[in-house]
């Protein structure tokens, strides 16, 4: 068998230690018509095998590699330096599990400092915690962090304009809790009055669903004046050029790591960032790596301010996170720190330019208009006839045009959700703005 | 074990060096607006090799599976094979986009579908929903379910999950998360259900009953049967938690003994590997009670197409997309390799190894429960007087192992709670209960080898009090 090591002469050393007769003898306590029941599984096979059957179904699909690639909405197309899955996938980072016992788990906790240092940089936070599943669950828990806050306030605002599957998780996971969940349009700064005593949080997601990049001068004022919490749900990339959340006085920070390191994996592994401001760190849920010394004075780091969590605090944790996803969180820890400063902001820039350059020739199209006011890699085109239709065509040329918008929300038919990033080239966008046109005939 | 002190990444930075070089832009530029130009950007420069470097010597400073015996109790540290990750890795999977469109993602759809199938029937349940991220994600996703079924039987008032108190924490939690009230219930001397604490706790407020068998102690519950009767008789729904499954998979599917749903953990028992925290996988799955309510949407097969389908009655989406798609695809590998045969054969090598490790342990340590266990056996850490379990796991460090799962279930004192698994040799077991057996010899004749361990590490025991109450949680310069 497959990786058992106990050959026949093993275990029968081992049953006459134990004493007794047969491996089944360990299974009595099993209810007797119910143990060792058939299973209907296919026969087992090699491991040549089993490679050659998963490659041809991996072999289906259409990957960003064989197509002009435009489409985001949520997964992003960035590119992913050499070294970062060479060094995640070591052994000992990637069979290593949560580092409770933190003279043998150094490495990956410091790894973890390291990313809440410059992730809590990227926001303008002060305190990012060791991540959550996802950007979607980050940005619930906010929302149960921002009530749990002030709890006798059960409305929260979110925008209209928020990615919809992000909708979705808020309204699961909010549905014991009892919460409103009320959308605002509009600008952010206009809608942020909405926010009155019954509110708890008032969400943006920057830039927002349809790519549209919100002012968020005086939001937090406004939205702090009103008693609430202020969550901004960002971009990460857009931190490398653009003022971050925090210097705009939010409160929490969420985020979607996979821009950050991690390949797009058919929509996960993902990695749920969020932050907080000092104030609130003893709400914040998940895991956190802190400096600590031992008796000699060594600096060392380990998990600490366990008592926020379900291991110690049971229900009353502020949370029921435990496994997190610690080594997508080890790949942005290694992206960030090779991509750096420089790294950081030439990523953001060169998403910037592109996606403007794209806009700009696709906005001169006869029939198409951008609909977006401020963006940076990702806007919304208003298409002559249903997008739907477009994608279509051109992913017969081998163009992944976007996202038709129809797909979440039948009214936006002749709207598409374009994202350029740096992985895009300029043939690559003349090809997409001349397809287009094309296309619309 | 590197144990040379590794500067934070922070203190390697040099302005001006570049780690990854990117290229030029290509088209004309659009000037960033100054009013929203970021003015710093506080990140490290550190050139390429610093980083493979830093990087690397990081990872020396960690016990692994792939580097020691890991025998964490229910945390399932079996070896993780490497097939896994070449099947994960093909292009097809890795840069696939999850908004492609069912047309364009037929491969990874089907991979979906199979995994669901072998799951099911692995567990004995009719449906699977593979989108919750962990444990913890699927327990919050089943407790939904029990909840909406109650509501939707016209019993909302039934608010109250039981739970035993030799439970993990996230079962409360998640709970809590679901807006329930977690009420526990004790165990009975033998280490199972207390079934007269049970039926007094049983009335017209309870909505169900989370129960992981085998328990945190490692036995299996033997009136599962009988748990499931009584909760049902009384209007509730019997949660199961799979933490343990690597002691059922082919020996017993959960399913046939009144589970209504359940969660797996595939980096537990499905062989994904844990990577310092996560991600993991806790698909859920359910019977003809709650099938219904499963988080959507899942893959259904039409004629050999493969396309998302909502149950009937979702509690919702738990996550964006399609779950931890890159995890499913490893556990599908390994289940795959393993057939049926191979999976009964992983659970009994894993009892086996339990039980011969549990006979060797018990001549020199004392037993919860010294009798048959499952795939893990709980010890008690106190071999003499002053002698405490951290105590023997930071020594076990000193020679070469992990530290078993300690202070855990809360019902044991000093509990150490080990699960060798199927993957380690006699000879591993050998050595490590021959190594308990020096350190229970240590703890009488030097006692402060143990109270100092451990000695060979980059750094020793670390004030966690000092650190939680002035807490440095970010590099500031």
């Amino acid at each position: 068998m497959p990786f058992i090591p106990n050959t026949e002469a093993d275990r029968q050393a081992m049953l006459s230690e134990i004493g007794i007769g047969s491996v089944e003898a360990l299974f009595d306590d099993i209810p007797a018509g119910k143990r060792f029941p058939k299973l209907d599984l296919p026969k087992g096979i090699s491991e040549m095998e089993v490679l050659r059957e998963i490659g041809a179904m991996a072999a289906k699909n259409a990957t960003a590699s064989n197509f002009a690639w435009f489409l985001g909405a949520g997964a992003y197309n960035h590119y992913i330096p050499a070294l970062v899955p060479a060094l995640a996938s070591r052994g000992e980072f990637m069979t290593s599990y949560t580092p409770y016992q933190p003279e043998v788990s150094q490495g990956s906790l410091q790894a973890i400092f390291e990313y809440q240092s410059m992730a809590a940089e990227l926001f303008g936070m002060d305190v990012v915690n060791a991540s959550h599943y996802d950007g979607a669950t980050a940005l619930a828990e906010a929302v149960i962090l921002a009530w749990r806050s002030a709890p006798g306030r059960k409305r929260v605002l979110v925008p209209e304009a928020l990615h919809p599957e992000y909708k979705e998780v808020i309204r699961t996971y909010l549905k014991a809790f009892d919460l409103k969940v009320d959308e605002w349009t509009g600008s952010a700064s206009r809608a942020a009055s909405g926010v009155d005593a019954r509110t708890c949080a008032f969400v943006v997601q920057w830039p927002d669903f349809r790519g549209e990049l919100h002012d968020l001068a005086g939001v937090a004022d406004t939205v702090h004046a009103a008693g609430a919490l202020f969550l901004v749900h960002v971009d990460p990339i857009l931190t490398g050029i653009w003022k971050s959340p925090g210097s705009y006085g939010a409160d929490v920070v969420t985020a979607e790591g996979q821009s950050l390191g991690n390949a797009m994996n058919f929509g996960g592994p993902f990695l749920g960032m969020m932050g907080v401001t000092t104030k609130l760190v003893r709400k914040l849920p998940g895991r956190i790596a802190g400096e600590a010394k031992d008796h000699e004075g060594r600096r060392g780091f380990v998990l600490t301010l366990t008592a926020r969590e379900q291991h110690i605090r049971r229900e009353k944790a502020v949370s029921n996170i435990c496994s997190n996803q610690g080594l997508v969180m080890l790949q942005t820890c290694i992206y960030l720190a090779a991509m750096g400063r420089n790294g950081m902001r030439k990523v953001a820039e060169l998403c910037w330019h592109k996606a403007h350059y794209a806009a700009s020739l696709i906005g001169r199209l006869p029939g198409f208009q951008v609909a977006n006011g401020t963006f940076f890699k990702e806007f919304t085109v208003k298409t002559p006839v249903p997008a739907a239709g477009i994608v279509e065509k051109l992913e017969r040329l081998g163009i992944v045009p976007g996202l038709a918008l129809s797909r979440y929300e039948a009214k936006r038919d002749r709207e598409l959700l374009v994202c350029v990033t740096e992985m895009n080239t300029r043939e690559q966008i003349e090809l997409l703005a001349r397809s287009l046109q094309e296309a619309a005939k | 074990m590197n144990l040379i002190p590794e500067p934070l990444v922070y203190e390697l930075s040099s302005p001006g060096r570049v780690g990854v070089a990117m290229p030029d832009c290509d088209v004309p530029g659009t000037p960033i607006p100054a009013v929203f130009a970021r003015p710093e950007l506080k990140l490290p420069e550190i050139d390429e090799l610093t980083a493979v470097r830093h990087f690397t010597r990081l990872s020396q400073k960690n016990f692994s599976i792939d580097t020691q015996f890991y025998p964490l109790g229910s945390c399932t540290m079996k070896y993780n094979p490497k097939v896994n990750e070449a099947a994960a890795s093909f292009p097809g999977w890795l840069h696939t986009h999850p908004l492609v469109g069912d047309g364009y993602s037929q491969g990874a759809l089907e991979l979906m579908w199979k995994l669901q199938r072998v799951l099911a029937e692995i567990g004995g349940f009719q449906a699977v929903s593979l989108q919750p991220a962990a444990g913890a994600h699927g327990e919050l996703s089943g407790v939904f379910m029990i909840r909406a079924c109650q509501i939707a039987r016209g019993q909302s008032g039934r608010t109250r999950i039981l739970i035993p108190d030799s439970a993990h924490g996230t079962n409360p939690a998640s709970c809590a998360m679901a807006g329930m009230e977690a009420v526990t219930i004790p165990s009975a001397p033998d280490g199972g259900v207390d079934l007269d604490a049970l039926k007094a706790v049983l009335d017209d407020s309870v909505a169900g009953i989370m129960l992981t068998n085998p328990n945190t102690l490692g036995l299996f519950e033997r009136n599962i049967e009988k748990i499931a009767a009584m909760v049902h008789e009384a209007g509730g729904l019997v949660y199961g938690d799979g933490a343990n499954l690597n002691a059922l998979a082919g020996i017993l599917k959960p399913g046939s003994v009144g589970i209504d749903v359940m969660h797996y953990n595939l980096h537990k028992t499905f062989s994904t590997p844990h990577g310092g925290g996560g991600p993991g996988v806790g698909i859920v799955a359910a019977g003809s009670t709650l099938k219904d309510y499963l988080p959507g949407p899942i893959v259904a097969e039409k004629d050999g197409t493969y396309s998302f389908v909502r149950p009937s009655a979702s509690i919702g989406r738990m996550k964006l997309f399609n779950g931890n798609f890159g995890v499913l695809v490893r556990a599908y590998t390994y289940i795959r390799m393993l057939g049926a045969e191979g999976l009964r054969r992983m659970a009994e090598n894993a009892v086996l190894n339990a039980n011969y490790l549990r006979v060797l342990v018990e001549k020199t340590w004392k037993l919860k429960y010294p009798r048959i266990c499952m795939h893990e056996f709980v010890a008690m850490g106190d071999v003499a007087p002053g002698v405490r379990t951290l105590d023997v796991a930071k020594r076990l460090i000193d020679c070469g192992f992990h530290p078993p799962t300690i202070y855990f279930p809360l019902i044991v004192p000093e509990a150490l709670m080990i699960e060798p698994t199927e993957t380690e040799s006699k000879e591993t077991l050998d050595a490590f209960a021959a190594t308990l057996a020096t350190i229970a010899r240590e703890a009488v004749e030097h006692p402060e080898l143990l109270a100092q361990a451990p000695h060979v590490t980059p750094i020793g025991r670390l004030d966690e009090v000092a650190a939680a109450r002035c807490p440095v949680l970010c590099y500031r310069g």
